[in-house]
C-alpha cells in the first residue's frame, strides 16, 4: 500500500498544557487565533457544549476540540462558508467546550447529517476524530452508513443530546476518553 | 488495514508518559475509510478547501521577536526556522495553516498553567503562525527555546521543542506535532520524543542549516513537515494538492 510514497510521515506529539495563547480565542488578548469557536452561515442556528472525561470519569480541562462540518445543504466546500471552529474545556469551571454554529446537512444524501471532531490534550500522544450526530435526526440516523458500521451498543456515545426548551436549539456532547462509554473513535483516515 | 499507522505514529497509552494513562482511548479506532472507498461517490465528509484566504494573517505574524514587542527585543538566542509542507509523494502542498507556540529562552511559557520558576520575557510569547506558500515552504523568526522541568518523572525535563499544528484541506492532514533540536540529550530522556516508533523520531528533529541562517543575525533550523492527505484511500492518493 505504501509503495508509491517517498515520504514518511511526521509522527503526531501532544498538544501538551500551553496550547490556548495560540490556538483558541481564550489563550490571550494581544495575539488572538484567526480560528474562534463560532461557525457562521445561511440556516439553523445552534449551539455546542459538552465535557472531555478520563478514565476516572473525571472532567478534563486542558482538551482541544475542534469541529468541522458542511454547511446547511451540505456542501463541503463553498467560497463563503468555512465549517471549521476551535473550542477548548478551560475556560469554564465546568470544563466544558462551547461553539455555536448552524445545523449542517448531510453530506450524502442516504446518510444523516453530522459534525467532524477532531479532540486532543495533553496525554494524548495522537489526536483523534469522532463524529457527532443529532438526537432529533432519528430517522436519518437509523439510515447512516457510518452510524451502522459502528456495534449498536456503542452508537449512542455518538448522539448528541438536543436539550430541552432553549430558544436556539442546543446539544450536549460529552466525549469519554475511556471506560465503559468510551466515545468511539474513528480511523484509517 | 490498521487504523492508526503505528510504525508512523506514538500510540494511544504509553507507559512512560503518565498522562496518557486515563487520556489515550483503550478501543481501537473503528475504520471508516473502507466504507466510503466502495462508492466512490460518496464522500468522506471533511474538506475545507484551500485556506490561505480564510484566515488574515498578519505581515509580522510569522516573527515571534517582533509580533508582540513591547519595549524592546526578547532575550535568548534569534533563530531562523524553515522548510517545507510536502505530501507522502514529496510534493509541496500549499495553503497550509501552520501555527506555532513554544517555551522563552528560559524555559518559560506564557500561560497560567505553566509554574515553572523561570522569568516571563515581556517581549516575547512564543506565539506565531503563517501559511505555506505555492512551493509548500514556511519560515519563521524566533528565540530558540530553552528546556523546562515537568512533573511526569522525577528530575524531569523536556527537551528544547517548538510546538507545531498544521492545518490542511481535508481532515486527514490535521497534524499536531513538536520540533526538537539536533544533539539534545535530554530527547533520549523523553517520553513523549521517545513514544515514537524509533524508525520515525529522527522526522522530528530539525537540521542545523547554515543556509537557512542570517549571518550576523540568527542561526537556522531546516524541518520539513509531512502530512497525510487528499480524500481517496492513501493507495489512490494522487497527490492531487498542486
Amino acid at each position: 500500500m505504501a509503495s508509491k510514497f517517498t515520504r514518511g510521515l511526521t509522527p503526531s506529539q501532544t498538544v501538551g498544557p500551553f496550547f490556548t495563547t495560540a490556538l483558541t480565542a481564550s489563550g490571550n488578548n494581544t495575539f488572538v487565533s484567526p480560528v474562534d469557536n463560532e461557525v457562521s452561515g445561511v440556516g439553523q442556528k445552534i449551539n455546542l457544549h459538552g465535557r472531555v472525561l478520563d478514565g476516572n470519569g473525571d472532567p478534563i480541562s486542558d482538551a482541544l476540540i475542534e469541529i468541522w462540518q458542511a454547511d446547511s445543504q451540505g456542501n463541503l466546500t463553498s467560497s463563503d462558508f468555512l465549517g471549521f471552529a476551535r473550542s477548548d474545556t478551560s475556560s469554564n469551571s465546568e470544563s466544558s467546550y462551547f461553539f455555536t454554529t448552524i445545523k449542517p446537512g448531510a453530506v450524502n444524501k442516504s446518510d444523516a447529517p453530522h459534525i467532524s471532531v477532531i479532540v486532543t490534550m495533553r496525554g494524548l500522544l495522537t489526536h483523534v476524530y469522532t463524529r457527532l450526530y443529532f438526537s432529533d435526526e432519528l430517522e436519518a440516523n437509523q439510515q447512516d452508513s457510518v452510524l451502522n458500521h459502528v456495534p449498536e451498543n456503542r452508537r449512542a456515545t455518538l448522539i448528541a443530546r438536543r436539550a430541552e426548551n432553549k430558544l436556539v436549539p442546543s446539544y450536549h456532547f460529552d466525549i469519554h476518553m475511556q471506560g465503559e462509554n468510551e466515545t468511539v473513535f474513528f480511523g484509517g483516515l | 488495514m490498521a487504523s492508526i499507522d503505528s510504525s508512523q505514529n506514538p500510540p494511544f497509552i504509553f507507559a512512560d508518559y503518565k498522562s496518557s494513562l486515563l487520556r489515550g482511548p483503550m478501543q481501537s479506532p473503528i475504520d471508516i475509510v473502507e466504507l466510503y472507498s466502495r462508492n466512490s461517490e460518496t464522500k468522506i465528509g471533511e474538506l475545507l478547501g484551500s485556506l490561505s484566504s480564510r484566515f488574515a494573517i498578519g505581515e509580522l505574524d510569522h516573527d515571534l521577536t517582533r509580533n508582540v514587542c513591547n519595549e524592546g527585543e526578547p532575550l535568548g538566542e534569534r533563530m531562523i526556522v524553515s522548510g517545507r509542507v510536502l505530501n507522502q509523494l514529496g510534493k509541496p502542498v500549499p495553503g497550509v495553516l501552520i501555527e506555532v507556540w513554544q517555551a522563552n529562552a528560559s524555559g518559560r511559557y506564557v500561560h497560567k498553567a505553566d509554574q515553572h520558576e523561570a522569568p516571563i520575557d515581556p517581549n516575547f510569547i512564543g506565539v506565531g503562525r503563517c501559511i505555506s506558500d505555492r512551493d509548500g515552504q514556511y519560515r519563521f523568526c524566533t528565540i530558540k527555546p530553552g528546556a523546562y522541568p515537568w512533573k511526569n518523572h522525577p528530575n524531569a525535563w523536556r527537551p528544547q521543542h517548538i510546538h507545531f499544528s498544521l492545518l490542511g484541506e481535508a481532515i486527514n492532514s490535521r497534524l499536531v506535532t513538536q520540533m526538537y533540536f539536533p544533539g539534545d540529550p535530554l530527547l533520549s530522556l523523553d517520553p513523549i520524543f521517545m513514544a515514537v516508533p524509533a524508525s520515525a523520531r529522527e522526522r522530528l528533529v530539525s537540521t542545523f542549516d547554515l543556509s537557512i541562517s542570517e549571518a550576523g543575525f540568527a542561526l537556522g533550523y531546516h524541518f520539513d513537515i509531512v502530512i497525510a492527505g487528499g480524500l481517496s484511500t492513501p493507495s489512490e492518493d494522487d497527490g492531487g494538492h498542486g
